[in-house]
C-alpha cells in the first residue's frame, strides 16, 4: 500500500516555466558581463506531484526557484501559475495570487526574525492578508504549530531557542499559513543533521498527502530528491539538462551529467569491493563564461566535436523522458 | 602483533562554563593501526571533531579540561612538551578541516603556505621547498601547479583549494592524516574527485587516516573500519562490512535509516530518529544517552553500558540481548518499505 | 588599474572644487558676514568699505569673486591674506608645512611602534592580567585630551620641573633640520609623545580586537596543525592579516594629521605649523589664508585616501581584481 501516489499523469497543470531566463550584470575586470544564472528554463508541475530540482553550485536551480515566486523578476520567459501568467504583475496583482504558493528556505537561521516569537512568525502572512479576527489568526496559528509537531508551549518561543531543525519546521508552519497549494522548498534540509533531515523529510510527506500539496524540491543531494520527488530535473549551468520519472532517472540516467552525478553519490555499499565511480575532472564551470555548444562539453566523456559547437536542445524522447544532449547514454548501467 | 600507531584511552574532554560543565568527549578509547582509514561517524554534538582535535592539542580554549591519554607511537601527546608536540604537528600527523575556504591564510600564496609547513621541520632552502611545492601540487591534481604555486587561496575554488590543503599537509610524509570533515562543504562531484584522491594518496604513501564525517555513505567508500559516535561516547565500532551490513545499535539503525535508500528504490517514509540529538551540556549521564530517543529502551538502559565485543572486532554500548539484534534491526527500519 | 586611478583622480578633483565652494559660499554668502567690513576695520565709514569693496572685487557677482580668488591662488599663485596686507598666502603655507610633516611624521613612527607593541603583547597575554593592563594604558592615552596634556607637560617641563629634570627641554617652539637634527628632534620630543600618546590608545586597541579575532579564524588553528610555533602564529598569521585594517586607519588618519588636524598639539607647543596658521586665520577671519588652508588639508585627505587605497590592495591580495 503506498503512502503517496504520485500525481496523477492528467492532473491540471499548477505551475509552468516557459523558457524562463535571468541574467544578473556585473562589473569585473573584464568590463561588463554578464552571469548568466538561468538561461532558459522550461517545465510544467501537475498538481499533487512533487517535482525535485537537482544541480550543483552555479547550476541556477535557486535562482530558478525564486523566480518561479517571483521573488525575482525573470530577465525573460514567463512563469504561468494555475493557468494565469504572473509574470509581469503588478504588486496589487499578484499579492492576492500569492497566497496560492509559498517558499521554504534553506538557511534555517537567517530565515526567521529573531525579533518574532514563533506564533507571530505564523500569524504575520495572515495578518498581511487579513485573514480573520486576531482571535481566529492565533486559533490557526497555534493549529499550524500542532501540524509541524510543536506543541502550545513553544508558540511564545523566540527562533534562538529552538534548534536547527525546529526552525525548519517553524518555517514549513509559516508557509502554510496561507493555505498554499504550491510550496516551493529551497533546499530545506541541507543545513540540518542526518536524523533531523529525515524528520523534517518524513513531516513534508506526511503534509502532502493530509493537505494535497504540489511541491517543487530543490536541493543538491540526489538521494533525498530522489527519495521525496515523483519526477526529477537536473539543472547544470542555468539549463535544464534532464527531465523524467524519479525512479527512471536515478536508474537509467540519459543526460552524461546525471550520469556522473549520480555515480558521484557516496552509496552505502555492501558488496566488498567498491564500486567504480565515474569522476568528473575539471571545476564546476563559471555562469559568466559559459563554454560554447553544449555547456557541460568540456567535462563530458562522450563529448564530441558538435558537441562545442551546437548547442543540444531539450528533447522529449518516446517514454516521456527530456533530456539535452546529442548522443544520450543508450542504456543507463547503474 | 604491530603496535598500533594511535591508541586513545579514556579521553574525556569537557568544558568548564558558567552553566556548568559540559562534557563534549566521555570516555572514549579506541586504536588506529598503520596504513588503516578509520571512519569516525555522528551527527553534530557528538564529539567526533573535539575528540581529533584534542588529539593535536589543537584546542585553545582556557576552560578545557582534557583527561585521558593519547598515545601515538607509544608517546603520550598530552603530557609532551609543546616543543616534542611541534615536531609532531605538521609531520607525523597532519590535519586537514572542513571548510577550505577559511584554512588558508589570505595573504600568503599556496606555495608560501606549503613551504612554510615543510621548513618548519626540515632545514631546506626557499628554493627547494617551493620546488618540492610545485611537485606536491602537480601530485594532488592541480594543473600549471609552476603558476599555481604563487595563486592566492581566494583564486582557487573550493575543490582545488582543498586540494592545496590535503598538498600541504602530505608535505611532510606523515604517518597518521585526520580529515575533519573534509569534503562536506564540496558539491558531490567535487567531492567524488577528492575522496578519489585521498583514496589514490593513501595506497601511494601508506599513511593512516582519520575520517571525520556525518555522511555514511562516505565512509562506506573510505574506511576499513568504522566507530559511530553519540554524545561524546562510542556507540558502537567495527569493520566497515560488519558495521553497514549488520549494523548493532539502535543509533547506528536510526542513521542508516535517515539516509533514503541509495539502492535505486523510493521508500514510503524515512526511518527518522525521534527526538533531537543530544547536546553536550545535558548532565544526566548515567544513563545510556540515546536511550531518550531509542524505541527499544527500557528502564536497564542505566547505566550506560561500555563498548562489548559481542563478535570479533565488531562491538557496541547496547544491552539488548545479541540475538534479538537482527529483528529489532528490522523493525527500526521497517517504515523504509519500498513504494509500489 | 589606471581607469581606477583615473576614476579616482577625477573624483579628488570634484571634491576639492566641491570644498572651495562650500568654504567660499560660508565666508561670502552667509548674510551678515561682510569680509569688506572685517578688512576695513570696526567704525569705517562708507566710503572705505565702498574703496574696500571695489579693491577686492567684493562688488562683483559671486562666481566672477570665486573665479578671482581661485586664479589668484593657482595661476597667478599670488593671493595675498586680507589681514596682513602685502603677505601672500602660498609662502605661509609652504613654510608651515615643513613642521607639521616634522611633528606628525615623528608622531607617527612613534605611535605606529607603540601601538602595534601594546596591541600585540596583549594579544598574547590575553586571558592573563597583561592583556587589560595593556588596554587600560590605551584607553588612559585615549581619554587624554591633547591640548590638556599638552599644557601638563609644558607646565611640568618648560616651569615645575624646568630646573631641575627637564632642564634639556627647550623653550617652546621650532627648530629646523638646518639647525641641526639633535636641536630639531629636541624641540620636537615632546610634541610627538603628546600626539602619540593618543594614536597609540587607539592603535593598540583596534589591534588587539583584529588580531583576538585573527586567532580564533580557522586559518590560525591550521597553521597549529602545520606544527609553526606561536609566536611565528602571532606575528606571521594573525598581525599580518591585522595588519590590513590599521594601515587602512592610518593612512586616513595620517592624511587628517597632515592637512591641519594637529592643530591643537601645534597651538599648545607653539609649533607654526599648517594647523596654528589654519586656527590664526580663522581667529581673524582671513578668507584667503583660511581658503589655502582648507584646500590644502583636502588635497591631502583625498591623496592619503588614494594611498590607502592603493596600500590596502597591496596588503590584501583579494581586492586587487575588483
Amino acid at each position: 500500500m503506498t503512502a503517496s501516489s504520485p500525481a496523477e499523469p492528467n492532473a491540471p497543470i499548477l505551475l509552468e516555466a516557459r523558457d524562463v531566463v535571468k541574467h544578473f550584470p556585473i562589473r569585473t575586470a573584464q568590463g561588463r558581463q554578464q552571469v548568466r544564472a538561468v538561461d532558459g528554463v522550461s517545465l510544467k508541475v501537475r498538481t499533487g506531484e512533487t517535482l525535485g530540482l537537482v544541480g550543483e553550485s552555479g547550476c541556477g536551480k535557486s535562482t530558478f526557484g525564486r523566480c518561479l515566486v517571483k521573488l525575482i523578476d525573470p530577465t525573460s520567459g514567463s512563469v504561468l501559475f494555475d493557468g494565469e501568467d504572473i509574470t509581469h504583475m503588478s504588486r496589487r496583482e499578484l499579492r492576492s495570487r500569492r497566497t496560492g504558493f509559498q517558499m521554504i528556505f534553506q538557511d534555517p537561521y537567517a530565515s526567521l526574525n529573531p525579533r518574532r516569537r514563533a506564533a507571530a512568525t505564523v500569524e504575520e502572512p495572515m495578518r498581511t492578508h487579513g485573514m480573520g479576527t486576531d482571535q481566529e489568526i492565533r486559533a490557526r496559528a497555534i493549529h499550524l504549530l500542532q501540524t509541524v509537531g510543536f506543541d502550545e508551549s513553544y508558540a511564545n518561543r523566540y527562533p534562538h531557542e529552538f534548534s536547527g531543525g525546529q526552525r525548519q519546521r517553524l518555517g514549513i508552519a509559516r508557509a502554510l499559513a496561507l493555505s498554499p497549494r504550491l510550496l516551493i522548498a529551497d533546499e530545506p534540509v541541507s543545513a540540518l543533521d542526518v536524523s533531523i533531515q529525515a524528520q523534517v523529510l518524513n513531516l513534508l510527506a506526511d503534509l502532502q498527502e493530509e493537505q494535497k500539496l504540489t511541491y517543487v524540491f530543490i536541493a543538491h543531494d540526489l538521494a533525498v530528491v530522489h527519495h521525496i520527488a515523483d519526477r526529477i530535473g537536473v539543472m547544470y549551468l542555468g539549463e535544464l539538462v534532464e527531465l523524467g520519472g524519479s525512479t527512471e532517472v536515478y536508474n537509467n540516467p540519459r543526460h552524461p551529467y546525471t550520469e556522473a552525478l549520480l555515480s558521484a553519490i557516496p552509496v552505502i555499499d555492501t558488496d566488498t569491493e567498491v564500486r567504480e565511480r565515474i569522476v568528473l575532472t575539471g571545476d564546476l564551470p563559471n555562469p559568466i563564461d559559459k563554454p560554447s555548444g553544449c555547456a557541460f562539453s568540456p567535462r563530458c566523456r562522450y563529448a564530441q566535436d558538435i558537441c562545442r559547437v551546437e548547442k543540444p536542445l531539450l528533447q522529449i524522447q518516446l517514454d516521456g523522458r527530456e533530456v539535452a544532449c546529442h548522443f544520450p547514454v543508450a542504456t543507463g548501467a547503474k | 602483533m604491530s603496535e598500533p600507531l594511535l591508541e586513545v584511552r579514556n579521553l574525556r574532554v569537557s568544558f568548564r562554563t558558567r552553566t556548568g560543565t559540559v562534557t563534549a568527549v566521555d570516555g572514549i578509547s579506541f586504536t588506529v593501526d598503520p596504513g588503516e582509514v578509520v571512519g569516525l561517524v555522528g551527527e553534530s554534538g557528538s564529539g567526533k571533531s573535539v575528540s581529533m582535535l584534542t588529539v593535536l592539542r589543537l584546542i585553545d580554549n582556557p576552560n578545557c579540561v582534557i583527561e585521558g591519554e593519547v598515545l601515538f607511537k607509544g608517546n603520550d601527546l598530552l603530557t609532551m612538551s609543546d616543543a616534542d608536540l611541534r615536531s609532531i604537528r605538521g609531520r607525523e600527523i597532519a590535519m586537514i578541516f572542513q571548510d577550505p575556504m577559511t584554512a588558508l591564510t589570505p595573504v600568503y600564496t599556496a606555495g608560501w603556505h606549503i613551504s612554510e609547513q615543510i621548513r618548519a621541520h626540515e632545514k631546506v632552502s626557499k628554493k627547494a621547498a617551493n620546488d618540492r611545492a610545485i611537485q606536491l601540487l602537480t601530485s594532488v591534481g592541480i594543473p600549471n601547479a609552476e603558476s599555481r604555486v604563487n595563486s592566492y587561496p581566494h583564486e582557487f575554488s573550493g575543490g582545488m583549494r582543498q586540494r592545496v590543503v590535503i598538498a600541504m599537509a602530505l608535505s611532510c610524509n606523515p604517518s597518521l592524516l585526520i580529515a575533519d570533515e573534509p569534503t562536506t562543504a564540496l558539491d558531490v562531484t567535487i567531492q567524488a574527485q577528492i575522496l578519489e584522491l585521498l583514496r589514490d594518496l593513501q595506497s601511494e604513501f601508506g599513511a593512516s587516516i582519520v575520517l571525520i564525517t556525518h555522511d555514511m555513505g562516505v565512509v562506506s567508500q573510505m574506511a576499513n573500519r568504522v566507530m559511530v559516535m553519540y554524545g561524546g561516547r562510542l556507540v558502537e565500532a567495527g569493520s566497515r562490512l560488519d558495521v553497514m551490513r549488520e549494523p548493532a545499535h539502535p543509533y547506528t539503525w536510526g542513521l542508516m535509516g535517515s539516509i533514503p535508500p541509495t539502492d535505486g528504490t523510493r521508500a514510503v517514509r524515512l526511518a527518522a530518529i525521534p527526538g533531537a540529538p543530544i547536546s553536550p551540556s545535558d548532565s544526566d549521564r548515567d544513563r545510556c544517552l540515546f536511550a531518550p530517543r531509542c524505541t527499544f529502551a527500557t528502564d536497564s538502559c542505566r547505566p550506560q553500558p561500555g563498548l562489548i565485543e559481542h563478535r570479533p572486532g565488531h562491538s557496541d554500548a547496547c544491552i539488548i540481548p545479541f540475538g534479538e539484534r537482527a529483528q529489532r534491526r528490522t523493525e527500526a527500519l521497517a517504515p523504509m518499505r519500498a513504494r509500489t | 588599474m589606471w581607469r581606477f586611478a583615473g576614476r579616482r583622480a577625477l573624483a579628488a578633483v570634484l571634491v576639492l572644487f566641491a570644498i572651495s565652494v562650500m568654504v567660499f559660499l560660508i565666508f561670502f554668502a552667509t548674510p551678515g558676514a561682510d569680509p569688506a567690513a572685517r578688512i576695513a576695520g570696526r567704525n569705517a565709514s562708507q566710503e572705505t568699505l565702498a574703496q574696500v569693496r571695489a579693491s577686492f572685487g567684493f562688488d562683483k557677482p559671486m562666481y566672477m569673486q570665486y573665479g578671482l580668488m581661485m586664479r589668484h591662488l593657482f595661476i597667478d599663485r599670488d593671493l595675498t591674506s586680507f589681514v596682513n596686507r602685502g603677505s601672500q598666502v602660498i609662502p605661509q603655507i609652504t613654510q608651515a608645512i615643513p613642521v607639521t610633516l616634522s611633528l606628525v611624521i615623528g608622531a607617527a613612527v612613534i605611535w605606529m611602534v607603540l601601538g602595534i607593541i601594546m596591541g600585540v603583547a596583549a594579544t598574547a597575554g590575553r586571558g592573563t592580567a597583561v592583556d587589560p593592563i595593556i588596554m587600560v594604558f590605551g584607553v588612559i592615552g585615549v581619554s587624554l585630551p591633547v591640548y590638556w596634556l599638552g599644557e601638563v607637560v609644558n607646565l611640568i617641563t618648560q616651569s615645575r620641573l624646568h630646573d631641575s629634570w627637564f632642564a634639556w627641554v627647550p623653550p617652546l617652539g621650532y627648530a629646523p633640520l638646518s639647525d641641526g637634527v639633535g636641536t630639531w628632534a629636541l624641540h620636537l620630543v615632546l610634541p610627538w609623545m603628546t600626539l602619540a600618546v593618543l594614536y597609540a590608545g587607539i592603535y593598540a586597541r583596534v589591534l588587539r580586537s583584529e588580531m583576538v579575532g585573527a586567532m580564533n579564524e580557522d586559518y590560525v588553528r591550521m597553521a597549529r596543525a602545520k606544527g609553526i610555533g606561536e609566536g611565528r602564529v602571532l606575528i606571521r598569521h594573525a598581525l599580518r592579516t591585522s595588519l590590513i585594517v590599521i594601515v587602512s586607519l592610518f593612512g586616513l588618519d595620517f592624511g587628517a594629521l597632515i592637512g591641519g588636524a594637529a592643530l591643537l598639539t601645534e597651538v599648545v607647543f607653539g609649533l607654526q605649523g599648517v594647523g596654528k596658521l589654519t586656527y590664526d586665520s580663522l581667529q581673524n577671519f582671513d578668507l584667503p589664508v583660511i581658503l589655502g588652508c582648507v584646500l590644502y588639508a583636502a588635497f591631502f585627505v583625498v591623496v592619503a585616501n588614494f594611498i590607502v587605497d592603493l596600500a590596502y590592495a597591496w596588503l590584501d591580495p583579494r581586492v586587487r581584481h575588483v
